[in-house]
């Protein structure tokens, strides 16, 4: 079996965007989900147990169907090198305890949400996809929301612990934005947008909106290049291993 | 409501008990509740042994959920397809999902979820140690599906009948959702039977692994059984361990045929007499052994269920926190 490469090719044609829209958008969801679903039997309470698998299968589904734009699903997610995945290096940050989770969560489904709303009413391949996923991420958003709150507000444990999370991730939050090939949409608005909203938040939920870089020293929008962090790797290695030690195998 | 409520004193006819027999009259109107295969409901009188017994049973029940969460979660990483991880994810948030609906129906009895856990987590209270076996590789998840769910069905659906009406109900949802689980396990493993030397092995494997600790989940044999005879007397249980063991084997052994794995007992036959299928005997001391905590992951169960529990103390903490802090701010503004 070969590996595909999402290389891009020098003449752009709208497939190929298509294809790179796609694979991004779904690298994000494909790896957010095997992360979430490093939560299963770790939960805090048995409600969360629920709820972050309900996240992590909605993610799954979407991650399946734009996959499946690109070429074969099974072969992109298990069979491609860690420098040609394209997802956010937000999306493949480790658990954490619950409170980076949330942050992630919060970040992240803030960041989808605007994306899907605004291809859902476009005419790219990826409309329809997304005016479905539009509705999951918006009930991801509001439990990222409702947790903020909670934990910004709760005890003074729970403050610290979220505020510190809230800083750790907030270098990973400014590659969120870099033009995505195959998406049409105005960049800085949602960005601005976005920052609005993640602000409001955390300043309700009592904490203070991190003043640092929005991006590392490395250019933004590494994670879209295949440049990813050293966490990342480990994690493949281990969603990969079974695939590939069985070559042609189905399952 | 059935039988004779508490607060009332009357039965579901409306017709009052008599005052100065009441503890006589509360227990024969259970008695007739349960000769007439009626529900027996919270509010209703019941036998203290009826409302422990029921409890024990739901509270081992809602902990095996949980704790069946990780073997299986065991592989959610390393999932070989993307379908697979799915479904996979499904199943062990069905079970979460049904530890949250067993645990609402012990509530019913006046138990509250944090005591129940604390039992657990204290090792006062069981789960179903088939739990305590491993899973060593992936076929293990469909044999899990298969073997497992398939014993746990066989030992659940009589339970939708149980006397008891809120775990009666919630075993029909349950055994729904437990079918589905039955159904994917038995399809991955004609998947592996089907694929590859290397995955026929793997699933062959599995299989002979898997057997003999699932004719163990019903139990031990009716005669060392000790609470069987009081649980079927009122209509909690409706056939013994023995019976269901049974009927298991019967419905196994086409099964593996199917497939075109072996059961791994050189005595499984069909006794043409009987009706039924022989086999060979099992192994009690093993059963007995992991029971008393010395099966292969006893202690690695309990203790990622403690720490679990240990490292959310603080999430838990600041919901509830929070929670006082809008509820006080709500009566604020009032």
């Amino acid at each position: 079996m070969t590996t595909p490469a999402p290389t891009p090719t020098t003449e752009k044609t709208a497939d190929t965007s298509a294809t790179a829209a796609a694979l991004a958008l779904g690298d994000d969801a494909l790896v957010l989900s095997h992360r979430l679903g490093e939560w299963a039997g770790h939960a805090p309470v048995l409600e969360e147990e629920v709820a972050l698998a309900n996240i992590a299968l909605d993610l799954l589904g979407q991650a399946r169907v734009m996959l499946s734009l690109a070429g074969d699903e099974d072969e992109l997610a298990y069979l491609r090198e860690e420098r040609a995945f394209r997802n956010l290096q937000l999306v493949e940050q480790p658990n954490g305890d619950f409170a980076h989770t949330i942050a992630r969560q919060l970040y992240f489904s803030t960041y989808q949400k605007l994306l899907y709303g605004q291809l859902a009413t476009g005419d790219s391949e990826l409309a329809g996809l997304a005016a479905k996923a539009v509705k999951e991420v918006a009930y991801h958003q509001d439990h990222a929301e409702q947790w903020t709150l909670r934990l910004g507000d709760g005890t003074e444990e729970s403050h610290r612990r979220m505020q510190r999370a809230c800083e750790a991730l907030w270098r990973f939050t400014g590659e969120m934005f870099q033009p995505v090939d195959g998406v049409d949409i105005d960049w800085q608005d949602t960005e601005r947008t976005w920052l609005a909203s993640v602000t409001s938040v955390l300043r309700q939920a009592t904490l203070t909106v991190p003043e640092g870089p929005r991006t590392g020293a490395w250019a933004a929008g590494a994670g879209r290049q295949g440049l990813h962090t050293e966490p990342f790797g480990r994690m493949l290695a281990e969603m990969q291993h079974l695939h590939r030690s069985h070559p042609g195998a189905t399952w | 409501m059935t039988a004779v409520t508490a607060e009332t004193g009357t039965n579901k006819h409306g017709s009052p008990a008599a005052d100065e027999k009441d503890a006589s009259a509360y227990a024969a109107a259970f008695d007739a509740a349960v000769a007439a295969d009626e529900r027996i409901e919270p509010r209703d009188w019941m036998p203290e042994a009826y409302r422990a017994s029921l409890v024990r049973q739901i509270a081992q029940h809602a902990h095996s959920e949980i704790i069946g969460m990780q073997p299986e979660s065991n592989w959610i990483t390393r999932a070989p397809s993307l379908r697979r991880k799915a479904i996979l994810m499904a199943k062990v948030q069905d079970e979460a999902g049904h530890g949250l609906y067993l645990y609402s129906a012990a509530e019913t009895l006046g138990v509250s979820r944090d005591e129940l856990l604390d039992k657990l987590h204290s090792g006062r209270q069981k789960y179903s140690s088939i739990f305590n076996y491993p899973t060593l590789t992936w076929a293990d998840v469909g044999a899990i599906g298969w073997l497992v769910d398939g014993a746990a069905i066989t030992n659940q659906v009589p339970l939708c009948r149980c006397s008891y009406g809120p775990y009666a109900r919630a075993m029909v949802r349950v055994c729904k959702e437990e079918s589905f689980h039955q159904r994917q396990g038995y399809e991955l493993l004609l998947a592996l039977s089907q694929g590859t030397p290397e995955q026929h092995a793997m699933a062959q494997d599995a299989v002979d692994r898997w057997w003999w600790p699932s004719l163990m989940m019903f139990g031990p044999p009716d005669d060392e059984s000790s609470h069987s005879a009081q649980s079927m007397a009122w209509k909690i249980k409706r056939h013994s361990n023995d019976e269901l063991r049974q009927r298991f084997v019967d419905i196994c052994v086409p099964q593996a045929e199917a497939l075109g794995l072996t059961l791994p007992d050189p005595d499984l036959r069909w006794n043409e007499e009987r009706g039924h299928h022989d086999f060979g005997a099992i192994d009690w001391t093993e059963f007995w052994d992991v029971l008393k905590g010395n099966g292969p992951c006893n202690e690695q169960r309990l203790t990622q269920r403690r720490r679990a529990h240990e490292e959310g103390a603080w999430v838990r903490d600041a919901a509830a926190a929070y929670a006082t802090k809008q509820h006080n701010n709500g009566e604020a503004t009032a």
